[in-house]
């Protein structure tokens, strides 16, 4: 039995045109709405597997204001037991922070029963990609760490780890409990049925505040790349187009010379 | 894809199913060098067609909405992109069946197949929908699916082959140029098109579109939610995208259909989202397209959990899941209809907007028609963009409404049902008074007008059952028998009636009696001091409006019209004014006052120092005459077949005019009445027609009982189609009938309120020349002859005096009997009250 803590982070959907706020401190989320990232949407499918292979629990986490509440239901919409919300304006939240605060919880709920076995989170944050909340969160709790997993198979008190790397698939045996960042492409994030997001609406939310000052990112402001050069060739229109189309299709290999 | 070409005859904007049914009806027209942009990509541009649940019900209480929808669903099939599925809507209270039924009457009454059904009957062809949670459904075999982007395409296709059309996609419109009130070319990020007709076909982006030209669209761009559910394991075996009857569950405003191996769950049952135009996302900006905004779980809750009672073993299918939620945008318009014309401030720049896709294709070809005709086939009264007030079109009222009726979408909304919101906007001068009298008021283009006066309640116990009192719940609603007595008691003395809603404005210039003599049919060669009542027609005979003109002066002519219709007939005018002539609006200079009755004669003498008597006045003319100190014109004409007067009064003066009068009338027994005697008992017993009921642009003078012995020398508009008309037998004529029993099955009275199919005694389908059926126009008391009058339009057949036929009211039958088969009154046919002629 498996007991699962997995955080998200409230992020802006940036799947279109990445919008900034006017002081330029965040995206905004207005047009494209908020989600979690997509290495954390695998990482709440990772966790639900583990706990469903297991018969353990899946609890859900998010440093946030009270709107990331959202985000703690569509993970309890596809199966996670109960969320915590560490209620806080994560903008005042650097890494080491939210690591901290993460690591409260945890053994807040060790002393209340409830150890977590494994701590799942993205590989980076989807707005502000620090890339350094799991290795802190490791290094407070005193655990072993892998970044980049895409998969999870728990035996016993061994958790089999594995992801893609430069020279192939990288397979890693670690002991619970441990902490693991995912990376999407792994595993398909299954979407809420309408049973699931009815007992979403019900699941129990905890909501804690942080005990420790926070001390901040030291962000100064984002900004917005260009976009690339656009790499659009029109080969054509109507049926005289077809032989360069068959062309193109052949160079990129998709279909025989 | 072509090049933004430098000019064309006509530029359409937008390339969504209006777009581009209107590009092709035009080409079909004849127009050529129509040149159609977009801002985004084809086939699917990122508008509110690209998500559409593309599914049709044809019925609507609305028969507008059902004729364009009906021609829609023609146009779809021709184009082979229709899949009838049929459709229930399934009720789950009483209240729901009894509005089921009312349905069945408005089906009928457009020719639209339709049956109630048991929940057995539902659930043998639904098999996955919980019979326990149904009382019953209504049935409609003839509902369906289309779609509506490769619809676009076709038509597109079509005009493209004509050589009729050039479609730019991917261009994005920037500015308009307008010069002197017209449209003279569009501006883009590709360049400047030159173009002398502009029509905007952009859905939510309408208002700000027209803004760049002045003009008005008053739209709001309103979320509707909608998620999809799958794979279900009920569906996946069935071939092809729908394969079972769509269903709209009315009790929780939501809606579930087939759409391949998902269930399609959508809601208006959440609070009012409403955007602004000017906020939608780009395309760059938006996730999936602009008008498919992020989805908002919190919204939805409490639909998914009433879909799943509906169908728990569909929705809760082990594998199916939410795979697609929007919060997708749609059009809404302050009153509901959508907003087709040419705009007020400028010519040339059209609107087709605020149109879903059960009517596009139907809608685009009526605006074609209109833009090559000057009037399309289907009277589209109610959607012409020139309906408007200006405060109507502001951003807090289109809001306010919008907000109100959202949730009224699957809603049982009365006949009669008013508005809550954007109230108090427009007060005639004699309000306060109206208030003291305890005036119950309803809502005419933003007027406030009394309907009946709770001061006049004693009086519905003077007249007692003579007031014919209803026991019906729906029928009595929004109505009170204070109407009948207030009816009855200007009948025996004499009422004073606030007209404060009125549009008035004057015709001025050297070519004005030109002017007015071409657009009325009645001859406006009249003295100064007279009024003429006369309709207004197309070019094909067929009405426009009917109003009253009154010659102040040479050059100088006032023409009366009703407030709902009002600006409309104010464009049709200035759009046909000569150099030199204008229309000048007096609507808010001026206030009316009715006063009719027995009495009025010695009311209005006893304030003035004019000769009023009927000698001395005659009907149909008018003059200024002194009410104390009050300069007033009066105008002897009548709505309610009494002897009286209209009597205008600068909009500052118009609260001492009513208080003198009242004050005046006291001895008399004089009471004010509200619009329930003047809009429906006094002109029902008079068989009086009103515009937008009885009078629009399908009928004709002949099939309205107007037509005339003689046509003026002069020449006017649908002079010619009156000629071509003569001695042709119309193809359905106006009656008026009399309910003679109105006894229900269960032994309550019921009374019909209008819009009810009139069927053979023993309950058979009636098809006039034109194949539509008769339904009632207006339905009324008519309190002085003790009946309850309908007028419908029947087939020449059956349009016989004492002919015994039905009236269908709630899926019973109820006897009626023709009393008269042209414009003869049924209360004093002589007219000798208003000639003032004593009994």
């Amino acid at each position: 039995m498996t007991n699962v803590l997995v955080c998200v982070k409230r992020v802006p959907d940036s799947s279109g045109e990445v919008t900034l706020t006017p002081d330029g401190l965040a995206v905004d989320g207005r047009y494209s709405g908020y989600t979690m990232s997509n290495h954390e949407e695998a990482a709440v499918e990772v966790a639900i597997q583990v706990a469903d292979a297991t018969g353990g629990t899946v609890t859900v986490l998010t440093l946030g204001t009270e709107d990331a509440v959202e985000q703690l239901r569509t993970a309890l919409a596809v199966g996670a037991t109960d969320g915590v919300l560490i209620e806080a304006e994560p903008d005042a939240f650097g890494p080491a922070d939210i690591a901290s605060a993460i690591a409260s919880v945890c053994r807040a709920r060790e002393s209340a029963g409830t150890a977590y076995d494994l701590v799942l989170l993205g590989n980076d944050a989807a707005d502000t990609g620090d890339f350094q909340v799991g290795i802190r969160l490791a290094y407070a709790l005193d655990r072993p760490v892998v970044t980049g997993m895409q998969t999870v198979a728990v035996q016993g008190d061994q958790a089999e780890l594995r992801g893609e790397g430069p020279e192939g698939t990288e397979v890693y045996e670690v002991p619970l409990p441990a902490v693991v960042t995912i990376l999407e492409g792994g595993v398909s994030p299954r979407y809420p049925s309408v049973m699931g997001r009815m007992k979403a609406k019900k699941a129990p939310v905890e909501t804690v505040t942080p005990d420790a000052p926070s001390v901040g990112s030291g962000r100064v402001g984002l900004s917005v790349p260009p976009p690339p050069a656009t790499s659009v060739t029109i080969l054509g229109e109507g049926p005289s187009a077809a032989s360069a189309v068959v062309d193109t299709l052949k160079q990129l290999g998709v279909v025989g010379r | 894809m072509a090049e933004l070409p430098a000019t064309a005859k006509c530029v359409v904007i937008g390339a969504g199913i209006v777009g581009n049914s209107l590009a092709y009806h035009l080409a079909e027209l004849g127009w050529t060098d129509i040149v159609q942009l977009d801002k985004g990509p084809l086939p699917n541009p990122g508008g509110s067609t690209g998500h559409a649940s593309n599914f049709i019900f044809p019925v609507d209480h609305n028969r507008e909405f059902a004729d364009i929808t009906m021609d829609s669903v023609r146009q779809y099939k021709e184009l082979g992109v229709f899949t009838e599925s049929g459709g229930f809507e399934v009720a789950r209270t009483e209240e729901r069946m009894e509005e089921l039924r009312r349905r069945m009457s408005s089906a009928k009454a457009w020719g639209i197949p339709a049956e109630i059904v048991d929940p057995d009957f539902v659930v043998d062809k639904v098999p996955f929908l919980d019979k326990d949670v149904i009382i019953g459904a209504a049935w409609f075999p003839t509902v369906g699916v289309v779609d509506s982007l490769r619809a676009g395409t076709i038509m597109r296709e079509r005009a493209l082959d004509k050589g009729a059309l050039t479609v730019v996609p991917n261009t994005e419109v920037t500015g308009m140029v307008v010069e002197d009130g017209r449209i003279k070319a569009v501006e883009t990020n590709h360049g400047t098109i030159e173009a002398e007709t502009v029509v905007i076909c952009c859905g939510v982006w309408s208002p700000k579109v027209a803004e760049l030209a002045g003009a008005k669209i008053p739209l709001t761009p309103a979320v509707h939610q909608m998620i999809s559910v799958g794979p279900c394991p009920q569906l996946v075996e069935r071939p092809g995208e729908i394969s079972f009857p769509i269903v709209r569950d009315m009790d929780t405003l939501c809606y579930e259909r087939q759409h391949g191996s998902d269930m399609e769950v959508g809601s208006y049952a959440h609070r009012a989202i409403l955007h602004d135009p000017e906020t939608i996302p780009t395309i760059e900006q938006a996730k999936l397209s602009p008008t498919e905004l992020p989805f908002t779980d919190e919204d939805f809750d409490p639909q998914l959990e009433q879909a799943l009672e509906l169908m728990p073993e569909l929705l809760g299918a082990d594998g199916a899941e939410i795979r697609y939620a929007i919060n997708g945008l749609l059009s809404l318009t302050p009153d509901g209809f959508p907003i087709l014309g040419e705009t007020p401030e400028v010519k040339g720049l059209w609107s087709a907007a605020a149109v879903w896709i059960k009517e596009g294709p139907g809608t685009a070809r009526a605006v074609a028609e209109w833009m090559t005709h000057g009037n399309p086939e289907i009277d589209l009264g109610h959607s012409d963009i020139a309906r408007f007030y200006p405060h109507q079109k502001t951003r807090a009222h289109v809001k306010a409404r919008t907000g109100e009726s959202f949730i009224k979408t699957y809603g049982i909304v009365h006949p009669s049902e008013q508005y809550t919101s954007g109230r108090d906007v427009r007060l005639a001068p004699m309000h306060a008074s109206q208030q003291d009298l305890g005036a119950v008021f309803f809502e005419t283009a933003g007027w406030e007008r009394p309907h009946w006066y709770e001061s006049n309640a004693g009086l519905v116990e003077k007249f007692g059952d003579a007031v014919m009192p209803r026991d019906n719940l729906w029928d009595a609603r929004w109505w009170s028998p204070i109407i009948n007595a207030e009816h009855l008691q200007m009948r025996e003395t004499a009422a004073l009636v606030d007209l404060s809603a009125f549009a008035i404005f004057d015709v001025i210039g050297p070519a004005a009696l030109d002017a007015v003599q071409r657009i009325i049919v009645a001859q406006a060669d009249v003295r100064p001091g007279r009024v003429v009542y006369t309709p207004v027609l197309d070019d094909r005979g067929v009405f426009r409006s009917d109003l009253t003109v009154m010659r102040l002066g040479k050059d100088h002519f006032r023409v009366v019209t009703g407030g709902a219709h009002g600006l409309a007939d104010k464009k049709w005018f200035s759009d046909r004014m000569p150099e030199g002539t204008s229309v000048v609006d007096l609507t808010s200079a001026f206030t009316t006052i009715g006063l009719w009755g027995p009495a009025a004669y010695e009311i209005l003498a006893s304030v003035t120092r004019n000769d009023v008597s009927k000698e001395a006045f005659p009907f149909g003319s008018c003059r200024e005459i002194e009410v104390g100190n009050l300069s007033v014109l009066a105008s002897r004409i009548s709505y309610v077949g009494e002897f009286g007067w209209e009597l205008y009064t600068p909009m500052e003066a118009g609260a001492a005019l009513w208080e003198r009068l009242l004050e005046a009338g006291k001895p008399h027994g004089l009471v004010p009445a509200g619009i329930g005697v003047y809009g429906t008992t006094g002109r029902i017993e008079k068989g009086y027609r009103a515009y937008g009921y009885e009078l629009d642009t399908e009928r004709t003078l002949a099939e309205t009982g107007m037509e005339r012995k003689k046509l003026k020398d002069a020449d006017f508009i649908g002079k010619a189609a009156l000629e071509a008309q003569a001695g042709i037998a119309p193809e359905a004529v106006l009656c008026s009938l009399t309910v003679d029993d109105h006894t229900s099955a269960s032994g309550v009275k019921r009374y019909m309120l209008g819009g009810e199919p009139i069927v053979s005694r023993e309950g058979g389908q009636l098809t006039d020349g034109h194949g539509h059926h008769p339904y009632v126009t207006t339905a009324g008391s008519a309190p002085s002859i003790g009946k309850h009058v309908l007028m419908a339009f029947l087939p020449p057949a059956e349009a016989i005096l004492g002919n015994q036929l039905a009236v269908s009211y709630m899926e019973e039958l109820y006897p009626v009997t023709v009393a008269a088969v042209d414009a003869t009154p049924l209360f004093d046919p002589e007219n000798l009250r208003i000639r003032g002629v004593k009994a």
